[in-house]
């Protein structure tokens, strides 16, 4: 097997008494689809903001892309080629579709601080975010504020903004919350069409959506993953079915 | 993070369109560029100087509102660095150097250093804290220039001379030195006008509204905050340089915290973050002050009400006025 983009050995976070993340660990494989699963609670959040950098583990460690990771930033993870989206969608609104895009895109450029160079005429940065901008469907809405998007348009924008990022690793921080069943649909087929081009870290709640997209499941509960493999065995999976299914079946 | 810090988030809505900028300001500096003219038409002689102080304080108000307005960092300390850059430019004239090409470059690197110390500092905090800090680092200078009795103390200090370009006094002719200033403004304003839509303010202006946003991006928010307050500082400093030449005098109460509260409402007055409100905020505070000092000694007990109803009743300041009735008018 390759070796992975994202590896996770034994992280552990607590507040105060309680253990959020007791001793995950998991690991993404290139190109892989990797789904996180779990009840409210299970910590889900709390371990993408510790791969993200936000917070920081109490001990274990996490490696991207072969190099130990857990004491860097969040920006200096994101420079590194760590992308996410958030649960609560995260834009800028007051910024139209295109500059969220634009100002993804020049993280990346060859002087992303530029201090007098006027940046929203600049092809170097419009073009690329172009391109990432019908990639997610959202070409029509370009010049709107981000604030004024359906909650469905602003998932699709984060993802926009991930791409520009040109990502080894996209964390997709339940995208699915909150969003009609036709936009969701949407979403669905936008994710399955960069399947396979990133490893992705998909945190969500809609069973239906994770076993369609996922190639790997792993279930948190309590902080712990309980069980992890295919879709169809950990769905199978006895443990699972009495921990967080159970109340389906 | 939603945390905009403290009222400056609330300001972007308010926030002109930058394409209904350039028509203003236009508007503005060439109203400004004509007041020389209207005084030898007979408009009050005073007028002169008090446009002359206004445009000062509008390059501080300015500088002010790159942080406030355009970043979200309100800085309750911005005095210090018009009082850094007259006390540099007081002293050097005291001891014999009054060549402005001399000044200037010693000024914006004495101003650069103490914005980036006490910015690095103060940046580690938000929202209330920050104002406090800010505050504190004001007030630190303020007392440092007190005590600073070979250049008079606490009673200031008085300019035997003014500063010069190649020999010739700057402030020479009152005319001459209102057009100097008036440049200087024109060239802070295009200045921050640039730096607001590059790159790099486009970072800054992000950063305003959704740092965890700008940050997982993959940028450095403190750096760019910081970068951000060394500009701001500087340009404050410059207009410390004109206070000093125009009153020939400098003192203390230059950078008490009372002058930075003043530049806040001035930008507050004018509009948050709409540069030229800010310009326009610093006109209309010291005429306002003029013609009620002209009124009545106590001056203040009418001044202080007018500032709260002010702010109670209007949203986005003069600009944000002028803007609601441009779009009834369009509409």
């Amino acid at each position: 097997m390759a070796d992975p983009v994202l590896a996770l050995d034994g992280v552990r976070k607590s507040f105060g008494a309680l253990k959020v993340t007791d001793g995950v660990s998991f690991s993404v494989a290139p190109g892989e689809l990797h789904a996180l699963i779990g009840p409210n609670g299970a910590g889900k959040t709390t371990l993408v903001h510790q791969i993200s950098g936000m917070l920081r583990p109490d001990a274990g460690s996490i490696r991207f892309r072969g190099a130990d990771i857990t004491g860097l930033s969040p920006e200096k993870r994101a420079r590194a080629g760590l992308a996410r989206t958030f649960q609560i969608t995260s834009t800028i609104a007051s910024l139209s579709v295109l500059e969220n895009v634009a100002l993804s895109v020049q993280a990346r450029a060859t002087h992303p601080l530029a201090l007098f160079r006027n940046a929203a005429r600049d092809a170097r940065l419009n073009g690329p975010a172009w391109a990432a901008i019908d990639a997610v469907g959202l070409g029509e809405r370009a010049h709107v504020p981000a604030g004024r998007l359906s909650h469905g348009e602003k998932r699709a924008l984060e993802i926009a903004m991930a791409l520009t990022l040109e990502p080894a690793a996209i964390l997709l921080d339940e995208p699915l919350a909150g969003v009609g069943h036709e936009e969701g649909a949407r979403l669905i087929a936008l994710l399955k069409s960069l399947k396979g081009r990133y490893a992705m870290l998909l945190v969500e709640h809609d069973m239906e959506a994770v076993f369609a997209l996922a190639d790997t499941v792993s279930v948190l509960v309590y902080g712990r993953v309980i069980a992890s493999g295919e879709p169809a065995s950990v769905r199978a999976d006895p443990t699972v079915r009495e921990a967080y299914l159970g109340e389906e079946g | 993070m939603s945390a905009a810090p403290t009222t400056a988030g609330a300001a972007g809505s308010t926030q002109s369109r930058p394409g209904s900028r350039p028509l203003l300001a236009l508007v503005l500096f060439a109203a400004l560029a004509l007041v020389p003219a209207a005084v030898s038409l007979g408009v009050p002689a005073h007028w002169l100087s008090l446009v002359t102080r206004a445009m000062i304080f509008a390059i501080a108000a300015l500088s002010l509102d790159l942080i406030l307005g355009v970043g979200g960092l309100v800085s309750f300390g911005h005095a210090a660095f018009i009082g850094i850059g007259a006390y540099v430019t007081g002293i050097m004239i005291t001891e014999g150097r009054t060549e402005t090409l001399l000044i200037l470059p010693v000024l914006l690197v004495v101003c650069a250093i103490f914005a980036a110390v006490t910015g690095a500092v103060s940046l580690r905090t938000r929202g209330v804290a920050f104002i406090m800090i800010t505050l504190a680092f004001g007030q630190m200078v303020f007392f440092l220039a007190q005590a600073l009795s070979a250049y008079g103390g606490d009673d200031g200090l008085t300019l035997y001379a003014r500063s010069t370009i190649a020999g010739l006094d700057i402030a020479a002719s009152r005319t001459g030195f209102f057009y100097i200033v008036l440049g200087a403004l024109i060239g802070c304003y295009g200045l921050v006008c640039i730096i607001v839509a590059s790159r790099f303010g486009r970072v800054l202006r992000a950063a305003r509204e959704n740092a965890t946003r700008v940050t997982v991006t993959g940028y450095d928010v403190g750096r760019v905050r910081l970068i951000a307050y060394v500009i701001s500082g500087m340009i404050a400093g410059l207009s410390g340089f004109f206070l000093a030449n125009q009153t020939e005098f400098v003192s203390p109460a230059f950078m008490s915290w009372q002058r930075s509260g003043e530049l806040i409402f001035m930008v507050v007055l004018g509009g948050v973050g709409s540069l030229h409100g800010a310009i326009i905020g610093a006109l209309a505070f010291l005429f306002a002050e003029d013609v009620l000092a002209g009124i009545t000694e106590h001056w203040k007990a009418i001044f202080g009400p007018l500032i709260v109803l002010f702010v109670l009743f209007t949203r986005g300041g003069i600009v944000g006025i002028l803007a609601r009735i441009r779009g009834r008018s369009d509409g």
